[in-house]
């Protein structure tokens, strides 16, 4: 994705669950549909008002930045034991993980 | 080869003071054995037959930072200060430690690595009693990128050079890092950690595995420390986190792996990275990105040698590739907040 503004490659971000995309030419931020509100939600919530409902418990590793040339899927996926990433990683961990 | 292994393993045998036939020497225990290096163990004692026209001074610098007290707690100290020669090999000695286990990803010991990687880079470099060369991380990339050039023609090779096309000079080894030199290991992955044993500097009588049976159980828990000082220097520290974030990136590692490892890092005062909530890509960027460069263009390399085609890892690090040509990197970070 490109940033609407500077035209510079756009990077995921995961926060507490909410996807951002931020450009990294101008570092701005785009948010999809509902994410304001969810950064709302989660923002009255850490502020100790009374909150809707909390959201789905967050994972003990919140998903991790990863560049723009990152393989796909990274972020946001919580489940990668189960996944593609899962099987590639025992495929290539003996060798590739051993040698320069 | 087959006349250095020999030799080499007789080294090691005398090194250990073991007689002549003992029963360790059968069979060999052959570490490694690669164009540029040859490792042989013999009881507790490795030898290292380092690459062909290896620069004496060099080695001997590096190896005096791994017996340098200040870094004993990150590299493993060698048996002796000074390498030796064996025909035109320089040869180095070490005490054996127990290597991280491959088949068990689980176990991979990625807080130890980046805790280890840590200290490494916190120790000033004036502290060590030689001054130490550049660390090799960039030229092994660019060898990486010769091997390739100098194999034969392969469809996946021109991605790979529109990625290195789009590097910073520095990182293609063409100009020194433009950052503080700090303190590296210049070629961090698993195989370079081992548990060290209970003394690194071990006596003067190595014990015999036959007659001191207690001396060969395993070395005390998590006494990790880092092994291979061939490409140990000054520069740019964020090199030795890249292949974890390589790996990260191109899918190998899980997201929860790597951030155990970035996290070990920043609690140990790691200085290569932006302190905790600041995106570690800025400064990881380049290095992850001639890391994966370094991984395509060596399996291409073997792949076109061995005349079979790339496997499903291999391909991983080739699209990591041609995805990177289309984004090159901000050649002029900014600072971001």
């Amino acid at each position: 994705m490109q940033c609407p503004k500077c035209h510079a490659p756009m990077h995921t971000y995961n926060r507490n669950g909410v996807q951002i995309e931020q450009c990294s030419g101008c570092r701005g931020i785009f948010l999809d549909y509902g994410e304001l509100e969810a950064l709302t939600r989660l923002e009255s919530q850490w502020s100790g008002h009374q909150a809707p409902p909390a959201p789905p418990a967050a994972p003990a590793y919140p998903a991790a930045p990863a560049p723009a040339w990152g393989a796909p899927h990274h972020s946001g996926h919580h489940h990668e034991h189960h996944g593609h990433h899962g099987h590639k990683r025992h495929k290539s961990f003996g060798h590739m993980l051993f040698s320069s | 080869m087959t006349t250095l292994i020999p030799a080499l393993t007789a080294q090691a045998r005398l090194r250990a003071r073991h007689s002549e036939g003992c029963a360790c020497s059968e069979p060999h225990a052959v570490l490694a054995d690669r164009s540029d290096a040859t490792v042989v163990r013999h009881a507790q004692v490795v030898a290292k037959a380092h690459a062909p026209g290896t620069p004496e001074s060099d080695l001997t610098a590096r190896l005096a930072a791994a017996a340098h007290p200040g870094l004993a707690d990150a590299l493993l100290a060698p048996l002796s200060a000074r390498p030796t020669r064996l025909d035109d090999r320089l040869v180095t000695f070490w005490p054996y430690g127990t290597p991280v286990d491959r088949d068990d990803p689980d176990a991979a010991p990625w807080e130890a690595a980046a805790t280890l990687l840590a200290r490494l880079h916190r120790t000033p470099p004036a502290l060590l009693p030689y001054p130490l060369p550049p660390m090799r991380g960039p030229e092994k990339a660019a060898r990486a990128v010769a091997r390739l050039r100098a194999a034969a023609p392969h469809p996946a090779a021109s991605p790979v050079e529109r990625a290195w096309a789009v590097l910073p000079a520095w990182a293609r080894d063409e100009a020194p890092w433009p950052g503080p030199p700090l303190l590296c290991h210049g070629d961090l992955h698993l195989g370079q950690l081992v548990r060290a044993p209970q003394d690194p500097r071990l006596g003067r009588r190595l014990p015999h595995p036959r007659t001191d049976p207690h001396l060969d159980r395993p070395a005390a828990a998590d006494r990790w420390l880092l092994i291979d000082v061939d490409d140990l220097g000054t520069g740019d520290p964020a090199w030795d986190l890249a292949r974890p974030a390589a790996w990260y990136a191109c899918g190998l590692l899980l997201g929860e792996e790597w951030t155990r490892f970035l996290n070990a890092y920043r609690a140990a005062g790691g200085p290569a990275v932006p302190a905790d909530g600041a995106d570690p890509w800025p400064v990881l960027d380049v290095p992850a990105r001639a890391l994966t460069v370094q991984t395509a263009a060596l399996a291409i390399a073997k792949a076109v040698a061995a005349g079979r085609p790339l496997d499903e890892v291999e391909e991983t690090f080739v699209d990591a590739c041609r995805r990177m040509a289309a984004v090159p990197p901000d050649l002029a970070p900014t600072c971001t907040k």
